[in-house]
Parts: structure tokens; C-alpha cells; sequence
């Protein structure tokens, strides 16, 4: 009996963990596992393993150029809210300038108003300034969403950013351009990629705004929502794993390319 | 676009009625200096005296309110930090954090478009200058404090500038090892024949290092000189209790004797050579450094200048001397440091003393002065 306690008491902390694991990826796991559905039009019984949906992801109606669009969006929204983005994080972070700590918590208003406020209002100015909801409209606003968490995301790595060093850079014959290319950016960069991967993450998977404002462009999550009115395709699982697993190797070989780095130096 | 820092003005360092305000407050006032093109200079003073500020302007991160810095003919007042033949050695070092041990010290060169080949070559002498060429491929966070050190010093130097500025570049060490930086910097600068300006507010790091001193005290220079004329000679307070610690006794001149002034301290007669003196009238400061006091039991034979009437107030023993506290008949108690370098009676606590020491080791101050300005 006391030697179970011990037991348990040392390991209570693995215990603790591989529970919240469990919690975490049950619903990924789900996923991955009927995605060798055999299914037909719905894909809520198991009816047997296939690769055939793996080998054709775009089988379903529609599927693929709603992923399309979602890369679309994805992709420009990312790219333009973060050069924005970076360059209003290095404003605020760097220069004194009159409103900027107004500005500072305007930026934080978009993440505080609800998706379905934001969305619902964005259609009625869209309609209002005679714009049609389309791929454009879906951008503008993604872009609009996502440039506050870039801001966020950089800002905090431009404070952490030591002045010293790019006065080092300075006293080292490097002008302002120089200074800023090799220097500055360079170690503010871990935080803009950072801020570009959440971008795309927030872009990708946001359906409310987008369904607002996309009018009639079909998106990934549009299409899964729509499609679970009447049976979701075992390709959306296949999308899903896909992507979850695209995302896990890409952390995975950060890490051990970062860990190989660390160790030839050492 | 950026100069050749090689090629560049060389020469003397001349800054003129250099000025630096904040609001209302003058952190550098009204400061002129020449610092000679070769020499070991070092700026020093209590935080806040201005010394940062004075070197942040010539290095070009700090822009004067008024006056003019020069380079042997040339004006930098107005020039970028990139465009100034200047390197810094920062305070916490600011190696790039982001660039190998190489790539740190070849940053300079790059800019001003050196060959690779040159860049290899000379970042390599300059590594093996510093004693370091093993971490070359390393990153600057896995070297150590003293490393650093070196590292930032190498990145400097590597540039051949005219003149290198250290913002208390030894501050973040230990004892010990500032020690060995501080006769190895030395050695670097005789080496390589740069002027070096130094800032600091450790006055053994000056007085080790430097050839020049100028003492710095609320945005001015207090006094300037060799190591041994600012302790031997002290002509403030400031000076005279700054660098080492000063016994300074109120007295009033009453005669001449040849080259020495005839001063009255308390009622005891003492003469000092007039050449150490920097009163303007009669009522002066008379400075004698604890260790150039002689102390014996009252009645024992005393020569030269003689105070009377002393009482041991405290008494501790530090190995290589003896520091006791006097208290004198005029209430004031005297510091004192005894070499243990004979077997002359070990005085205690309460002893009737006389305290002596000869005219040339002590030095005169105007009676203005106050007498605890820049104490520990």
C-alpha cells in the first residue's frame, strides 16, 4: 500500500499530463481514424478502412476549391497583416508620437469585440459603401482581425529588443538601413514569424467574419459547416489530419534542427 | 558611404565648451578637453557626473546642446555614429546576439565593404590578440563574462579607429577577473597604439590603466593629470577624497619659511612646500593621506610636521596595516594606516598618541573647499 502511494506520488505529475494529452488529442485522433472511413455521403458510422478518400482528397463536391480559397485568403490576409503589422508595432514600440497610447489600445479593440458583431457589421458596411461580398471583401476583413494579434505578438518581441545593440550596430559603421537589415529585424524576426503563423492559423479556420463577408466564395470551414447539414465527406478528415500533420512536422523539425545547431557549437 | 575608419581623421581629441542638457539640468557643463592622440585617458567620477554622457556625444549617440568635438582637424559634432572613426566598447558588451563570435567581430569590416579575404585574415589576428580563436563559430551566450569581454574589445579594435571609447567595460566582472582585464586592456593599448577613453567610476581601474585622469564631478572636470599628480597633488576636495581617502584639517597660514608655507593647525605649527598648495588666501585645508602618518605613544621622538594630543578611537588590524581612528583635542578624528613592516609597539584603544609625517607628503587646499565633498 505505501509503496503504491510512493509510486503515485512520484509519477502524479506524468500521470496529470498524459491525462490532459489524452483530453487534447482525443478529438484529433477521432478525426484521423475516420478519415479511413469507408463511409459514404455521411461519415458518423464506422463502416470499414480505406485509403481510398487519402488518395482522393478532392473527391467530394466542391471540397478542393474551397480549400483553395481558404489557402487564398489565408495566405494574402497573413502576408499583408503582418507587413502591416510590423511596421505599426515598430511605431508604437519605437517612437513617441501624439495618440500613441491611444492607439495602443485601439489596436486591442478588434480582439475584444465578438466575431459575430465584427461580422455582422462589416456586411453592413460593405453594403453600404456599394461593395459586393467576394474573395476581396473576406481578405479585407481577415487582414482587419488579424493585424491586432500581429501587433500584439511583435510588439512584445521590439520591447525585448536591447537599444544597445543597435547603437552597437551604429557605432559599428552601419547606417540605418544596414542597422535595421542586420540587426533589428533579425532578432525581431522570430516574433513576426510567429505573429505570420497565428495570422494564418486565426485566417484559416475563421468562419463567422468570413461568413459574413465572402458572399457567395466558398471557404473550408463555410464548406464543412454547410456540408454537416447533410453528411460531412471523410475528405474534410482528410484535410484536417493532413494539415494537423503538416503543422506537427514543421514544429518537430525546428526543434531538432535548433537542437543540432545548439549542439555542433557547443 | 561609411568611412574607412583606417584612413580617416587620426590625431588628438579636442572637445570645446561641450555642453549637454536635460531640462533644466547640465549633465555635461560647459567642457573642454584635450585628449592626446596615443594616450590612455580616463574619465572618472561618481554616477551621474556626466562621464556616460560626455562619451555617448563623441561616440555619436547623444547629440550636444552646444560646442564642438574634433578629431585631430576634424569636426564629428555633427556626424552619424556610422560615420565617425570611433568604436565603443558598450557596458554590457551588446554582442549581437543573433551572429557567431566571427561574424560579431567581422560586423565593422563588412560594412565599409572589406574583402572576405581581409575579413578572415584580420578577424583572426584580432581573435588570437584576445587569446580566443577557439570560439570563433560560437554564439555570444555561450561565452563567458570575461569572454564577452574580450570578445566586445576585439569587435572594437578590429577597426583600427582613432580612438576607442569603454563605457565601464569591466563593471560586470568579478573582482578577480577585472584584475587581470584591467592589465590586459593595458596591454591591448600599448599593443596596438589607439587612444583609449575610458569611462569609469573605479578609481584603482583609472589609476591602474590610465596615463591621464580627469576627474569629473557635477558635469565639469574637477582636476586632470597623471595618477600620481591627482593623489599626491589634489587641488579639490573632490579630487582629494574621490581618489583614496584624505585626512583634511582646517588651519590658517601665517608665514613663509623659504619654499614651504607656515600653517596653524589648532595651535600646531606645520609647514607645507608651497608647490602643493592651491589656496588663494590664508585660510586653507591641509590634506595628509592616512598613510603618510607616522603615529607613536605621546612622548616618543616625532619629526616634522608634529599634531599632538591624539587619542587611539579605534583600532583595526588588515594584515598589511593597521588602520586607526585618532581623535583629536579639536574633536575631529584622523585616519591613519601603520604599515606592519617593523615590531614597533602595537598601539591600543585609548592610547595618548602623536601623530607626525614629513612637509612634502601633504598638500594644500583653499579654506572654501568643503571638506567631505566626494567622501566615500
Amino acid at each position: 500500500m505505501k509503496r503504491l502511494t510512493r509510486w503515485f506520488s512520484k509519477n502524479l505529475i506524468r500521470i496529470y499530463a498524459g491525462l490532459a494529452f489524452i483530453y487534447l488529442f482525443i478529438p484529433v485522433l477521432y478525426t484521423f481514424i475516420y478519415s479511413f472511413n469507408d463511409s459514404g455521403k455521411t461519415n458518423l458510422i464506422w463502416k470499414g478502412f480505406t485509403f481510398e478518400k487519402w488518395s482522393n482528397p478532392c473527391g467530394a463536391p466542391d471540397i478542393c476549391s474551397a480549400l483553395g480559397n481558404s489557402f487564398l485568403i489565408g495566405f494574402t490576409s497573413t502576408f499583408v497583416s503582418t507587413v502591416l503589422g510590423t511596421l505599426i508595432a515598430f511605431a508604437l514600440g519605437r517612437y513617441k508620437f501624439r495618440g500613441r497610447s491611444t492607439t495602443n489600445l485601439l489596436i486591442f479593440l478588434p480582439m475584444a469585440t465578438p466575431e459575430i458583431v465584427l461580422g455582422a457589421s462589416l456586411l453592413t458596411m460593405f453594403i453600404n459603401f456599394g461593395f459586393n461580398t467576394s474573395l476581396l471583401t473576406a481578405i479585407i476583413a481577415h487582414v482587419m482581425f488579424c493585424i491586432s494579434f500581429v501587433v500584439v505578438t511583435v510588439k512584445a518581441r521590439i520591447a525585448s529588443l536591447d537599444p544597445r545593440l543597435e547603437q552597437a550596430a551604429m557605432d559599428l559603421y552601419a547606417n540605418e538601413w544596414q542597422t535595421f537589415r542586420r540587426v533589428t529585424f533579425p532578432l525581431v524576426l522570430p516574433g513576426v514569424a510567429a505573429a505570420a503563423l497565428l495570422a494564418f492559423s486565426l485566417s484559416f479556420d475563421d468562419f463567422i467574419i468570413t461568413n459574413f463577408t465572402a458572399g457567395t466564395v466558398n471557404t473550408f470551414p463555410k464548406f464543412v459547416y454547410v456540408a454537416a447539414g447533410r453528411g460531412i465527406p471523410a475528405q474534410a478528415n482528410v484535410i484536417g489530419s493532413a494539415m494537423f500533420i503538416i503543422a506537427v512536422t514543421v514544429v518537430i523539425l525546428g526543434q531538432v534542427l535548433g537542437n543540432k545547431r545548439k549542439s555542433k557549437v557547443s | 558611404m561609411a568611412v574607412d575608419a583606417s584612413t580617416s581623421a587620426k590625431g588628438d581629441l579636442i572637445l570645446k565648451n561641450l555642453t549637454k542638457t536635460y531640462g533644466e539640468f547640465n549633465a555635461v557643463d560647459d567642457l573642454s578637453l584635450v585628449i592626446p592622440k596615443g594616450s590612455f585617458f580616463a574619465l572618472l567620477g561618481p554616477s551621474g557626473c556626466g562621464k556616460t554622457t560626455t562619451l555617448r556625444m563623441i561616440a555619436g549617440l547623444e547629440e550636444p546642446t552646444s560646442g564642438t568635438i574634433s578629431v585631430g582637424t576634424t569636426d564629428i559634432t555633427d556626424m552619424k555614429p556610422y560615420k565617425r572613426p570611433v568604436n565603443t566598447v558598450f557596458q554590457n558588451y551588446a554582442l549581437f546576439p543573433h551572429l557567431s563570435i566571427f561574424e560579431n567581430i567581422a560586423f565593422g569590416l563588412r560594412r565599409r565593404g572589406v574583402s572576405d579575404a581581409d575579413v578572415k585574415a584580420q578577424v583572426d589576428k584580432v581573435l588570437n590578440l584576445v587569446e580566443l580563436p577557439q570560439l570563433a563559430e560560437r554564439k555570444p551566450n555561450q561565452l563567458s563574462g570575461g569572454q564577452q569581454q574580450r570578445i566586445a574589445v576585439a569587435r572594437a579594435i578590429v577597426n583600427r579607429p582613432a580612438l576607442l571609447l569603454l563605457d565601464e567595460p569591466l563593471g560586470a566582472l568579478d573582482l578577480k577577473l577585472r584584475r587581470q582585464m584591467q592589465i590586459e586592456l593595458k596591454w591591448i593599448q600599448t599593443e596596438i597604439g589607439i587612444t583609449f577613453v575610458h569611462v569609469t567610476h573605479d578609481q584603482e581601474e583609472a589609476m591602474t590603466m590610465a596615463d591621464t585622469i580627469a576627474v569629473m564631478n557635477n558635469g565639469k572636470i574637477e582636476q586632470m593629470g597623471s595618477p600620481e599628480d591627482l593623489y599626491d597633488s589634489p587641488r579639490t576636495s573632490f579630487v582629494a577624497n574621490f581618489l583614496g581617502q584624505s585626512n583634511l584639517i582646517p588651519g590658517t597660514i601665517t608665514g613663509n619659511d623659504g619654499d614651504n608655507l607656515i600653517i596653524e593647525l589648532f595651535g600646531n605649527k606645520v609647514s607645507v612646500p608651497k608647490k602643493r598648495s592651491s589656496a588663494h588666501g590664508t585660510s586653507v585645508l591641509v590634506g595628509i593621506r592616512p598613510e603618510k602618518f607616522r603615529v607613536a605613544a605621546e612622548g616618543k621622538g616625532a619629526t616634522g610636521n608634529v599634531l599632538t594630543g591624539g587619542v587611539v578611537s579605534d583600532v583595526s588590524y588588515i594584515g598589511v596595516s593597521t588602520q586607526y581612528q585618532v581623535e583629536m583635542p579639536w574633536g575631529k578624528e584622523l585616519i591613519v594606516f601603520e604599515q606592519n613592516d617593523d615590531d614597533e609597539d602595537f598601539l591600543r584603544k585609548g592610547e595618548k598618541v602623536t601623530l607626525s609625517w614629513e612637509p612634502v607628503f601633504s598638500f594644500v587646499l583653499d579654506g572654501s573647499e568643503n571638506a567631505s565633498s566626494g567622501s566615500h
